[in-house]
């Protein structure tokens, strides 16, 4: 399986996007750049930039690898892949609008019912609820994997609350400082702008009954969350507060914050909390992380959630081998950007498939996340297959199955020179009263030769991504 | 507009960078005293650790008393709450809470000192290496504090964070004066007199102010002039008049921001008044001892009722 470099293919050599920065490249020291590599280490770790991994005591803080190396996309491929992040976002929130509310695709018999009624992730408080603006993924991370010159598929849609976007901002930032003569040579569009971009598109969402300007805050579980940085960081360059359910109740139909003055409304919550720990009064009750009472005014429009409770439906690993369909079903046009090939074990031809051809396969949880929980066939062994096997047997529905992609692959800077790794791609949405990506996003690497797992949590790094200004 | 639990986090953030340095100095003083004196240095550490509020703690921890185990537990015992590393952890964990509140580079160089003491400290440090590492970690206390004062804007975090470091600083300088003074004084008649003694010296030492000692006072250590330098002089940045005269401008600046007074603005009024120039004479004849515990119980006080006025909890 040879996969498609972004840089420099195999058959017809160095791409254009990479034209400028290669003869930049290679004016270079290789000395200087490993002794960069080196600083640029040094500049994470006395920022802070760091994340807990789960079920590692120890290393209790760890930085994710930072490749210096930027992944460029050309002008032209970036508005091709914003057209399909658009139309698809789009139809996720028509989707989970109409889930919602009469459940016309059901209906129409486009997705099958059950795939509803006995999902999980479908949140039966949110039914007959209108979020301010009409809007219920507002901020989403489109997870785009390549496979040659013009195969993009998107690989997941990360509607609940994807994280991951400090990093799209401190990789930039770190690249600007190491190396600022090449930003003078290549034009590259900014993503700076990221967190005022939030604040307007969470600002435009606002409560409908609220005259003025509203306070928004983001809500995070608190230090010890793996995402804790993010969202710190974010609340910092939108200048909003940074709370926790510890500092917040319901005050006479409004959720309020308490300072030091006394409680004060919060309008709009940007909440990095999962659904099940928002509302201890509605979901899970042993929860100290959200706000009791919360969802009471939120169904009675006195709060902006962002993202919505619920939207967990739409992005299930289950209903997005039906997003052809929903994109079709809401946008009434094909969709631009295709979805990976996707089995679905529920099916017992397709569960009898998949158990066949278990070491060609890439095999996932229906609610997974994070890389935990899933099976590479091709680089596992026979006895993780086996095992895996027992699981998929027990419980076909929980499990969906996709070909292993070549993904893309685009260099890295190694104790041996430039060498290529595979990357995926995530573009960074936000949505309101209309569509706003910001271009660049997170391009996650996997640092190990030949393998295919990108996530952070399983040895992955990151890049720069550069959209051109051509 | 601060959180409450902001405001809490800057204060304890505060307290605890604070109380670094403290122990440093301590520990310091400790030494040195240990290095001129011949016979019972045992005790010397052990007012060593009243000082450092710690003798308890050392207690239960069912170390034998000597030079080694004091200055280990105090530098590296994660058992013992006040000990350098445990409070440089509480401090950067308070930091992290709080980092919306805080400029870069005060964020920074407490999230830089974090990972050098704990580089510093992560093995038990070799008695020849000591002076070095307490000047490290009283340089990273220095950095902290250099670039909170110079990139903070002058606001509520800035009172929140100033009313931490003084009512920490304050404790700190009475434990030091209450343990010392009576293990020192030969007795009470000897107050008025000159003592050439270089025991008086680690006092001095332990606040960092044995050169400033002599540039406002006589070279002879005199003890109502110690007394009077740690307790009512209003330019020693380690006295306990400095500390008010610090906490009562912040508080002072939070009840105009806020337009509200609380009981903690009475309470510190209170002690401001007590701590005017002239009264060491009072002090002393009420009893230096008396005095001091009851200052350090109202400047506890003081910290729950700023903590209850702004909602820390």
């Amino acid at each position: 399986m040879v996969a498609f470099d972004e840089m420099n293919p195999a058959t017809t050599g160095l791409r254009r996007p990479y034209a400028a920065y290669n003869d930049w490249l290679n004016a270079q020291d290789p000395a200087r750049l490993t002794e960069k590599m080196r600083d640029a280490e040094r500049v994470f770790r006395k920022t802070g930039i760091t994340f807990a991994v789960y079920g590692e005591a120890e290393a209790a803080e760890r930085l994710i690898p930072f490749d210096i190396v930027p992944r460029i996309i050309s002008g032209q491929e970036w508005r091709r892949l914003t057209q399909g992040i658009e139309q698809r976002v789009q139809a996720l929130n028509a989707f989970l609008d109409d889930i919602y509310h009469r459940q016309e695709i059901l209906r129409a018999g486009r997705i099958p019912k059950r795939l509803i009624a006995e999902n999980e992730a479908f949140t039966p408080e949110m039914i007959g609820v209108r979020p301010p603006g009409g809007v219920y993924t507002h901020i989403i991370g489109t997870d785009i994997v390549r496979t040659g010159e013009n195969e993009f598929f998107v690989l997941e849609d990360n509607a609940r609350t994807p994280s991951g976007v400090s990093y799209m901002l401190e990789n930039r930032e770190t690249m600007m400082q190491l190396f600022p003569e090449l930003f003078r040579q290549v034009k590259v569009l900014p993503v700076e702008n990221y967190p005022a971009l939030l604040r307007q598109s969470l600002a435009a969402v606002k409560p409908a009954n609220l005259d003025g300007p509203p306070t928004i805050a983001v809500l995070t579980p608190g230090l010890y969350n793996s995402a804790y940085f993010e969202h710190a960081f974010l609340a910092d360059q939108m200048g909003v507060e940074l709370v926790e359910g510890q500092d917040l109740r319901v005050v006479d139909g409004h959720v309020a914050m308490r300072t030091t003055e006394g409680y004060k409304q919060i309008d709009v919550l940007y909440r990095r909390v999962d659904d099940a720990f928002l509302d201890p009064l509605t979901f899970r009750p042993d929860s100290a992380l959200g706000v009791p009472g919360i969802m009471d005014v939120y169904r009675a429009g006195n709060i902006t959630i962002a993202n919505a409770p619920g939207t967990g439906i739409s992005d299930d690993k289950a209903i997005y081998s039906y997003m052809p369909e929903i994109v079709e079903f809401y946008t009434g046009r094909k969709a631009i950007l295709p979805n990976v090939p996707t089995w679905r074990c529920s099916e017992p031809d397709s569960l009898k498939y998949v158990l066949e051809h278990l070491s060609e396969l890439v095999v996932k949880e229906v609610h997974g996340s994070g890389g935990y929980g899933m099976l590479v066939g091709p680089t596992a062994t026979k006895k993780d297959i086996e095992t895996f096997r027992k699981k998929l047997e027990a419980r076909p529905s929980n499990y969906i199955a996709q070909p292993t992609l070549a993904l893309s692959t685009c260099p890295i800077l190694t104790e041996k020179g430039l060498a290529p790794r595979h990357v995926d791609l995530r573009p960074y949405v936000l949505v309101s009263d209309r569509v706003r990506i910001v271009p660049g996003g997170l391009t996650r690497v996997a640092l190990k030769e030949g393998s295919l797992v990108v996530n952070s949590s399983q040895g992955g790094g990151t890049k720069d991504t550069w959209v051109l200004d051509d | 507009m601060l959180l409450g639990r902001t405001a809490n986090g800057l204060y304890w953030m505060n307290r605890y960078i604070e109380r670094v340095e403290n122990m440093a100095r301590l520990v310091d003083a400790g030494l040195r005293l240990a290095l001129t004196r011949t016979a019972s240095a045992g005790d010397e550490w052990g007012s060593v650790l009243a000082s450092a509020g710690a003798q308890w703690a050392f207690n239960q921890s069912g170390r034998e008393l000597n030079a080694a185990n004091v200055c280990d537990f105090l530098l590296r015992d994660t058992a013992n709450p006040s000990s350098v590393l445990s409070a440089i952890e509480t401090a950067r964990s308070n930091a992290r809470m709080v980092r919306t509140a805080l400029t870069r580079e005060t964020w920074e160089s407490i999230n830089e000192a974090w990972m050098a003491l704990k580089r510093m400290l992560a093995k038990p440090v070799d008695e020849r290496d000591l002076p070095q590492v307490l000047d490290a970690i009283k340089r990273e206390t220095a950095l902290i504090r250099g670039a909170f004062q110079g990139t903070m804007l002058r606001n509520e975090i800035f009172d929140f964070s100033r009313i931490g470091t003084y009512v920490e600083r304050a404790d700190n300088t009475a434990r030091i004066l209450d343990v010392k003074y009576y293990v020192l004084l030969p007795s009470v008649s000897w107050v008025g007199s000159s003592l050439d003694n270089y025991q008086w010296e680690s006092i001095l030492r332990s606040v960092s102010a044995h050169r400033s000692y002599r540039w406002v006072y006589d070279a002879e250590y005199k003890p109502t002039n110690i007394a009077d330098f740690l307790i009512l002089n209003r330019r020693m940045p380690r006295s306990l008049a400095f500390c008010y005269d610090n906490i009562s401008k912040s508080l002072t600046y939070l009840a105009d921001t806020y337009g509200a007074r609380h009981p903690c603005h009475d309470t510190v009024a209170n002690t401001v008044q007590r701590l005017k120039k002239g009264a060491i004479k009072d002090v002393f004849e009420a009893g230096l001892h008396e005095f001091l515990t009851d200052f350090i119980s109202d400047n506890n006080r003081l910290g729950d009722e700023v903590a209850a006025a702004y909602r820390f909890y």
